[in-house]
C-alpha cells in the first residue's frame, strides 16, 4: 500500500477556512498571556504574580447561585431527587428547546432588562453560548463578502464569530473620545457610504448594549437613530445584549425590545437580540446562548441552524428550575447589580485617586480606562509599548485598547469583577506605585523613548501593525490554548 | 406603510436545511398523533427515529446508587469552578473518559490520545465542523448510499459542499465497492466538482451493519490513491451486536495503514451507545494535528456544557459499570433486533442481514405499485396514515433501489414493538390482498 500522490493529491492542504487567520488567535498579543499563565497570581502562593484583569468574568455572585442549586437537589438530575427526570430530559434533542426553559429564559430576559419589554418564549432559539449565535445570526441575515457595520471599540471576538465562517465582513463605525464614544449618525452615515463606494453591500448595523469594552449603555435617542436608519437603509439591526443584566448605575438600561415595543412605526422584522447567560448569571461553561429574532423567517431559520449547537437538556433543566423560581431571580438580579456597583466604585474611585480617569459607565464587567496622558506618542506602537510594561513590570494583565479596533490610542480595557476584593486592594495599590509622580520605575520610563526596555521586554512587537488580527485569545470566549484546563 | 421584505441570506432562503424530506415530514404527523397505549392506542408509532431507549434503565439505576459523584449533587462546591470553565480543550477528566470508553467499545483493539479529541455539541456539529475543515464551498464529498438523511443538511448547508452520492445496491448486500467509489469520482470530475473526502458510516445508518475488514482495507487504500481525507462516523461503534464484529477504521489505521493516519478522522458521540441525545456530546478524534488544532478553535461555536462534562466524566470512567453497560446494551439491542426480524418474516418481509444499530433494512418491494420513488413514497404514505406507523423511506436515504425502508426498533418498550409488528402484518396482508385483487 504505497502513498501515490497524484496531481489531485491535496489531503494535507486544508480549506480556506481552515488555512485562514480568521479564528482570530494569532497575534504577538499571546505573550500578554503566557505572562499571566506562566505566573499566574496567588495571594499565598504566588502573591507577586500577574494579576488577570483582561477576563470579562463576572464571579460575584456565584456562591448565590451555589446556594440555590444545594436547596434545589430535584433541579439536579443526577441527585436522588432528581433522578426520576433523568429519562425524559436525556432524550429529549427538539431544538425547540424544553418549554419549561424557553418560558423561563424569556421571564428572565425581561426581569435581566429590568421589565421594560416583554419577551415572547416561542421567539426564543439556542445557540451554543453567544459565541454560536452571533455566527448563526451572520449566516442568516447575510451572504460571504457581505457587511455589517460595527461601532467602535468592540470585541475582538466579533471579527471571529461573525465573520469566520461566513466570510460576512465587519466594517467600524468610528467613535471617538470627544463626545464619549458616542454612535452618531454622521459616524453611521460615513460607515455607510464607505461601504457603498467601495461597492460592499451592507447588511446590517451590529451594536453590543451595554458595550463591551465601554461599559455604558446606549440612550433612547441613540437607539431610535439606529432603528431609524436600519428601516432607512432597509438593513438590519443586530442588538448584543449579554451584559444587559449587569447595568447598575443610571441612566436607566433600554433594550431595543422596548424601542419595538413602542414605536410599531418601525419595521420589527429587521430587529434581531443575541443574548446569553455567560455573563449576567456567570456560567460561561454552560452555553446557553439565545438568538431572540422577532422576525419569523429568521426565527425559523436559526432554530434550524441551532441543531449546530443545542443546549444540553440537562443545563436546559437545571435552568429552567433556576430562572423559574422568581423569588431567585429578583433577589439574584438585585445583589448582582449591588455587588458590581459597589466594585465598580471602588475600582474607579481608587483610580481616580492617582489621576487615571475611566470613561464614566453603568454597566458591565470591566472599566474603559484612559492612560492617553502615559504615552509618548498618540500611536498604537506606544500604546502596546506601555501595555508591555504593565503587563511586565506591574504584573496586571489589561487589554490594550487597538485589540479593540479603538480608533484611538491609550486607552485600557480592565475587567474587576473575576477577583476577590483583596486582590482587587492588591491590583490598585500596583497602580498606584506604577503612576506615583516621582517613580523611577515603568511608567516614569514609558514616557521616554527608551531602547533599553525594547531590548529589556523578552516580548516582540509586531512590526506592521496593521497587518496582524488583532486579537488575544483570552479576550474572546471560550478560552483558548493558553488556559491550562483545570478540573 | 407598505413595507419591503428584507433579505435575509441565501442560506437562509434555500431548502438545503432538508426539513421539506419525507424523513421529516413523517415526524410531523406522528408529532400531530403520537401512540400511547392508554391515552392513544390508534395513534401514530414512531419507527422513523434512531433512538436508544433500551438501556436507560442501567443508567439510572447508576445515577441512583452514585448520586455524590455527580454534578454537584451534594458536592456543591465544585460549582463555581465547573460555571467558569469554557475551556474548549474539555474537561481533562471527561475527554480522559471519553477516550477510554472508545476504547473499550473496540475491545481495547486500539489507543485512543485524550489530545487528539476534540469535543463539539453532538455529532451533528461535528460532521459540520470537519466539512468546514476539510473542504472549500463548491468541493464534494463522497458519501455511499444509502445514508442518513441529515447529512444533506449537515454537510451542505452552511458549508456549500456536494455530497457525490456513492452508489451500493442490493446485488452484494449494499456494500462499497471500488467501481462504485470510482464511478462516482469520474461523475464528479465530469461536474467539475474537485472531492476532498469520503464519509463512511460505520456501522452503518441506515444498513445497520459493520463493514467488514477487506473493504475498510479497500476504502483506506482507496484514499490513498486519490489523496483525499477520510471521515468515519463510527457513532453506532457501541451498538453492535457482537463486539468482535465491529472493526473501527483506527484498527486499519493502526495496523498496518499507519502512513496514512493523517487522512482519518473519527466522529463519535454518545447520543446513540449511551441514549444521551439531549446532552449534546460529539467528539472528532484526528489523527491530524492541524486538524485537531483548527477544529479545537472551531468548537468555539458548539462546546459541550461543562456541567454535563463533568456529570458523564464521572460515569464513564467508571470501568465496571461501562463494560457491564456495553455488553447489556448490545445484548437487549440484539434480542430486538431479532425480535423485529422474526416479526416482520412473519409478515412476508425480508430485512438486509444486519449486525449492529437501532434499525432493519427492511424490503417491501413487493408491495409496490410500481418500482419507482413515486410508488416506493405511495407506499409508505399509506403506511403513515393507514398502519399509522412512521417509517423511514429509502428513497430519503438516497437509495437507487425503490421499496427499502428503515424501521427504527430500540426507541420504543416491547409492547408498542409488539403492537407495531401486528400493524405491519395486517397492512402487508391488506395490501397483498388488493394486488391479487388488482391483478385479476
Amino acid at each position: 500500500m504505497g502513498l501515490h500522490v497524484d496531481e489531485h493529491s491535496n489531503y494535507n492542504v486544508l480549506s480556506r477556512i481552515a488555512t485562514s487567520d480568521g479564528h482570530g488567535e494569532n497575534s504577538s498579543y499571546f505573550d500578554g498571556w503566557k505572562a499571566y499563565d506562566n505566573d499566574p497570581f496567588h495571594p499565598i502562593d504566588n502573591p507577586q504574580g500577574v494579576i488577570q484583569m483582561g477576563l470579562a468574568e463576572n464571579q460575584l455572585c456565584l456562591d448565590l447561585m451555589q446556594q440555590w442549586i444545594k436547596q434545589n437537589p430535584q433541579a439536579s438530575i443526577c441527585t436522588g431527587e432528581g433522578v426520576s427526570e433523568f429519562k425524559d430530559v436525556a432524550n429529549f434533542q427538539d431544538y425547540h428547546g424544553l418549554p419549561d426553559f424557553r418560558k423561563a429564559i424569556a421571564r428572565f430576559m425581561g426581569k435581566a432588562r429590568g421589565g421594560g419589554a416583554t419577551f415572547d418564549p416561542e421567539r426564543i432559539v439556542m445557540s451554543g453560548g453567544a459565541t454560536g449565535a452571533q455566527e448563526t445570526i451572520a449566516f442568516c441575515l447575510a451572504n460571504p463578502g457581505e457587511a455589517f457595520l460595527i461601532p467602535t471599540p468592540y470585541y475582538p471576538g466579533f471579527d471571529r464569530d461573525f465573520r469566520w465562517r461566513t466570510g460576512v465582513q465587519l466594517l467600524p463605525i468610528q467613535c471617538h473620545s470627544f463626545d464619549n464614544f458616542k454612535i452618531t449618525e454622521p459616524a453611521l452615515v460615513t460607515a455607510y457610504q464607505r461601504a457603498q463606494t467601495a461597492n460592499i453591500r451592507v447588511k446590517g448595523i451590529l451594536v453590543t448594549n451595554p458595550s463591551n469594552p465601554l461599559g455604558t449603555t446606549l440612550d433612547r435617542e441613540t437607539l431610535r437613530t439606529l432603528v431609524s436608519f436600519a428601516n432607512e437603509k432597509r438593513i438590519h439591526l443586530v442588538c448584543d445584549e449579554i451584559f444587559s443584566g449587569t447595568v447598575f448605575d443610571k441612566p436607566t438600561y433600554v433594550s431595543v425590545s422596548e424601542i419595538v415595543e413602542e414605536e410599531p412605526y418601525y419595521d420589527r422584522d429587521l430587529i434581531h437580540i443575541v443574548y446569553s447567560l455567560s455573563k449576567d448569571l456567570g456560567v460561561p461553561g454552560f452555553r446557553v446562548g439565545v438568538i431572540y429574532s422577532y422576525n419569523d423567517a429568521v426565527v425559523s431559520c436559526a432554530r434550524k441552524m441551532s441543531s449546530f449547537g443545542l443546549v444540553s437538556t440537562q443545563t436546559q433543566h437545571l435552568l429552567a428550575s433556576m430562572l423559574g423560581d422568581d423569588d431567585f431571580t429578583t433577589k439574584f438580579l438585585a445583589e448582582s447589580r449591588r455587588r458590581l456597583s459597589r466594585r465598580h466604585k471602588y475600582f474607579t474611585a481608587g483610580l481616580h485617586r492617582v489621576d487615571i480617569k475611566c470613561l464614566e459607565s453603568n454597566a458591565g464587567l470591566f472599566c474603559w480606562m484612559n492612560l492617553t496622558h502615559l504615552l509618548n506618542e498618540a500611536t498604537v506602537e506606544a500604546e502596546l509599548k506601555l501595555w508591555r510594561v504593565i503587563i511586565k513590570e506591574v504584573k496586571l494583565n489589561i487589554s490594550p485598547g487597538s485589540s479593540f479596533h479603538c480608533s484611538e490610542p491609550g486607552w485600557f480595557r480592565v475587567c474587576f469583577a473575576n477577583m476577590d476584593d483583596n486582590t482587587m486592594e492588591t491590583a490598585l495599590k500596583r497602580i498606584r506605585k506604577f503612576v506615583s509622580p516621582g517613580n523611577h520605575t515603568a511608567a516614569a520610563q514609558a514616557k521616554k523613548k527608551n531602547k533599553r526596555w525594547d531590548a529589556a521586554l523578552r516580548l516582540s512587537l509586531p512590526r506592521r501593525f496593521e497587518e496582524l488580527s488583532i486579537m488575544t485569545p483570552r479576550l474572546m470566549s471560550p478560552h483558548s490554548p493558553l488556559v491550562q484546563a483545570a478540573n | 406603510m407598505a413595507k419591503k421584505g428584507v433579505p435575509l441570506s441565501e442560506m437562509a432562503t434555500s431548502d438545503t436545511h432538508g426539513e421539506d424530506s419525507p424523513y421529516f415530514v413523517g415526524w410531523k404527523v406522528y408529532d400531530e398523533n403520537p401512540y400511547d397505549a392508554a391515552s392513544n392506542p390508534s395513534g401514530v408509532i414512531q419507527m422513523g427515529l434512531a433512538e436508544n431507549q433500551v438501556s436507560f434503565d442501567l443508567l439510572e439505576d447508576y445515577l441512583e446508587q452514585h448520586p455524590q459523584e455527580f454534578g454537584w449533587g451534594c458536592g456543591v462546591s465544585s460549582f463555581r469552578e465547573n460555571a467558569l470553565f469554557q475551556d474548549y480543550h474539555g474537561l481533562k477528566t471527561f475527554t480522559r473518559a471519553v477516550a477510554l470508553f472508545m476504547e473499550q467499545i473496540r475491545g481495547g483493539r486500539t489507543q485512543f490520545d485524550p489530545q487528539h479529541i476534540v469535543l463539539t455539541a453532538g455529532a451533528t456539529a461535528a460532521n459540520e465542523l470537519l466539512t468546514f475543515i476539510l473542504a472549500d464551498p463548491g468541493d464534494g464529498l463522497l458519501i455511499p448510499t444509502p445514508y442518513y438523511p441529515g447529512f444533506d443538511r449537515d454537510l451542505r448547508w452552511r458549508t456549500g459542499v456536494n455530497i457525490i452520492p456513492v452508489h451500493c445496491n442490493s446485488s452484494n448486500g449494499f456494500q462499497i465497492t471500488l467501481r462504485a467509489l470510482e464511478d462516482a469520482c469520474a461523475g464528479a470530475e465530469s461536474m467539475k466538482v474537485r472531492v476532498k473526502g469520503l464519509l463512511l458510516t460505520n456501522p452503518s445508518n441506515p444498513l445497520g451493519t459493520a463493514i467488514t475488514r477487506p473493504v475498510l482495507e479497500e476504502i483506506l487504500d482507496f484514499v490513498a490513491h486519490k489523496g483525499i481525507h477520510l471521515i468515519s462516523d463510527e457513532i453506532y461503534s457501541g451498538s453492535v451486536f457482537s463486539s468482535d464484529e465491529f472493526v473501527s477504521m483506527t484498527e486499519i489505521v493502526e495496523s498496518g495503514g499507519h502512513q496514512e493516519r493523517e487522512r482519518v478522522h473519527i466522529v463519535y458521540s454518545l447520543s446513540k451507545d449511551l441514549g444521551l441525545p439531549g446532552y449534546r456530546v460529539g467528539t472528532i478524534y484526528s489523527y491530524n494535528n492541524e486538524v485537531v488544532t483548527t477544529a479545537r478553535r472551531m468548537s468555539s461555536f458548539t462546546l459541550v456544557s461543562s456541567q454535563t462534562q463533568k456529570m458523564l466524566a464521572s460515569l464513564l470512567s467508571d470501568k465496571e459499570f461501562t463494560e457491564n453497560y456495553l455488553r447489556t446494551n448490545r445484548e437487549r439491542l440484539k434480542k430486538r433486533y431479532e425480535f423485529v426480524v422474526e416479526g416482520l418474516s412473519n409478515a412476508g418481509i425480508r430485512c438486509l442481514q444486519g449486525n449492529a444499530g437501532l434499525f432493519c433494512w427492511m424490503n417491501l418491494g413487493e408491495l409496490l405499485e410500481e418500482p419507482t420513488v413515486e410508488g416506493e413514497l405511495s407506499l409508505w404514505n399509506s403506511m403513515l396514515h393507514e398502519a399509522k406507523l412512521n417509517v423511514s423511506p429509502g428513497s430519503s436515504c438516497h437509495c437507487l433501489e425503490a421499496g427499502w425502508f428503515r424501521v427504527c426498533f430500540a426507541n420504543m418498550s416491547q409492547q408498542t414493538l409488539e403492537v407495531a409488528l401486528m400493524r405491519m402484518k395486517d397492512f402487508t396482508e391488506k395490501m397483498k390482498a388488493k394486488q391479487m385483487i388488482s391483478s385479476l
